[in-house]
């Protein structure tokens, strides 16, 4: 069924090579959006707990818009209003930047942006998940907030959300198909390429569909074993013997209302 | 950079009107079809059934696997097929991007939705079943007038949470070049070359919807939790 992926493109190429550049791509925005998305999704998941009541709705709004806008919408207004609102040199610059680039950017920084805007809403749903006596704690032992939230907030509501943040890695890497939109020859974008070429549907999409489930079990497992290694003794596991059943962690986690399901 | 007109939105509402309307109709097709097979295919795991159980898990482990946009590019290139060997002469039925969407939103959520069910029916302490064995009502009754009632109940505000995603997810369907919102504002966009009006207009209507939405869910999670349980 998959020799199709063994002939030869009309570039001199093997089918197979266009699936694994497409698979470079989808792994190279999942990750760094990945990374992105982790560091402004912790800060304004904080933003979202502080005393200050600016910040508060300073982080309420990133959170509102980003989550409330399709990702497929975000992706355009990246990609093809932004560079219209810039000054005119700065939104040409933009325009004139090399073609994987000039596509790939857009989508990472898109992706990330909106994957944060979940992820903050993780951070809060685990800070708000601890007892009101370790805040008080900290201000009796004469924390400043920041080190409060530095050693004995954060530490801990990290470590309570990764079974939750497993259902995020699982939404970026499917999202970054989204990509293909605005011109990202990612895996769903290679996969389409192939069939076109080669009428060989089942084939490429088979391939593809393949390689995603193999990603959702990499994925899925890397974040079991992050959360054995950080969980902090003497709190619930997650179900272990959930089998292939990829949300049992994230429905149990010991976060409440923890269950919003991801796509 | 040019300067803004949206007046150029307002001329196109009508159009854009029709698209939103599509996404809706999409929306709430995608959660009765979806609700309906999710409850079924959470049923089919609650009571273990045999090898529908390992089916079902199957389906709902590889819905959840990959992307959704690859779902709608198989479901627009099976659906004509399987339908083709249904009726019976082999042949591929020419359905269409319109049903395809119907149908693999239907099909797609149902996965999403039997999750969130199936968790639920966990969740419902024991002492309902075996209040409702005291009664002697058959297994049916039990599911129909005391276990589902307070599944759907529980659930509710994720089940509503997931259904705001669906709905924003309606605008992949742009990849099948449909005229949903999105695929209405990018069709006369690249005919009257105003995107950045259109694109941010669709944006404003999104988030609009989307934050209406999500208030209301919130409000609902406050007020409709079952007294006295524990959420």
């Amino acid at each position: 069924m998959f020799t199709v992926l063994l002939e030869k493109t009309v570039d001199g190429q093997r089918y197979i090579d266009w699936l694994v550049s497409g698979l470079g791509w989808t792994l190279a925005l999942a990750f760094f959006g990945w990374w992105i998305a982790f560091a402004i999704g912790v800060v304004v998941g904080i933003g979202r707990t502080v005393q200050n009541p600016f910040l508060r709705a300073l982080a309420r709004l990133y959170v509102e818009i980003f989550r409330n806008i399709p990702v497929l919408v975000q992706m355009f207004l990246w990609y093809f209003v932004l560079p219209e609102l810039l000054p005119t040199t700065m939104g040409d610059w933009i325009k004139q930047i090399p073609p994987p680039w000039g596509t790939f950017l857009p989508a990472l920084w898109c992706l990330g942006l909106y994957t944060a805007a979940r992820i903050a809403e993780q951070v809060r749903a685990g800070i708000e998940a601890l007892p009101r006596g370790q805040d008080e704690a900290a201000a009796a032992l004469g924390l400043s907030g920041y080190l409060a939230y530095r050693h004995i907030i954060l530490p801990q509501a990290l470590r309570l959300i990764v079974p939750s943040l497993t259902s995020e890695v699982m939404g970026i890497y499917k999202n970054t198909s989204v990509a293909l939109t605005i011109g990202v020859m990612e895996l769903t974008a290679q996969a389409r390429q192939i069939s076109d070429a080669t009428f060989q549907t089942f084939a490429a999409f088979g391939a593809a569909t393949l390689i995603y489930l193999a990603l959702a079990l990499i994925a899925y497992q890397t974040m079991m074993l992050i959360d054995k290694a950080v969980r902090i003794p003497g709190t619930a596991p997650g179900r272990e013997a959930g089998g292939s059943d990829f949300d049992a962690v994230k429905l149990e986690s010991p976060v409440p209302n923890g269950m919003e399901v991801v796509k | 950079m040019n300067s803004l007109d949206f007046s150029i939105v307002v001329q196109a509402w009508p159009y854009l009107w029709s698209g939103l309307l599509f996404s809706l109709s999409l929306t709430a097709a995608a959660f009765l079809v979806g609700m309906f097979l999710g409850t079924l295919f959470a049923l089919v795991q609650h009571f273990e059934l045999r090898i529908l159980s390992q089916l079902v898990r199957s389906y709902v482990a590889l819905m959840r696997s990959i992307p959704l946009i690859l779902v709608l590019f198989w479901f627009f290139f099976l659906v004509p097929i399987v339908l083709g060997h249904l009726s019976g002469n082999g042949r591929p039925v020419p359905v269409g991007a319109t049903y395809t969407a119907f149908i693999t939103f239907g099909l797609f959520e149902a996965a999403y939705y039997s999750e969130i069910i199936r968790v639920g029916l966990r969740a419902v302490n024991k002492g309902q079943f075996e209040a409702c064995q005291a009664l002697a009502l058959s297994t049916f009754d039990t599911y129909r007038h005391v276990v589902l009632p307070q599944v759907f109940r529980v659930a509710s505000p994720i089940i509503l949470s997931q259904t705001i995603i669906l709905f924003q997810d309606t605008s992949l369907v742009y990849v099948l070049s449909l005229t949903d919102l999105l695929g209405a504002a990018s069709k006369l966009a690249q005919l009257n070359g105003r995107l950045v009006e259109m694109y941010l207009a669709v944006a404003v209507v999104y988030l609009m919807i989307g934050c209406a939405a999500s208030q209301f869910v919130a409000s609902l999670r406050r007020k409709y939790a079952i007294a006295g349980a524990r959420r």
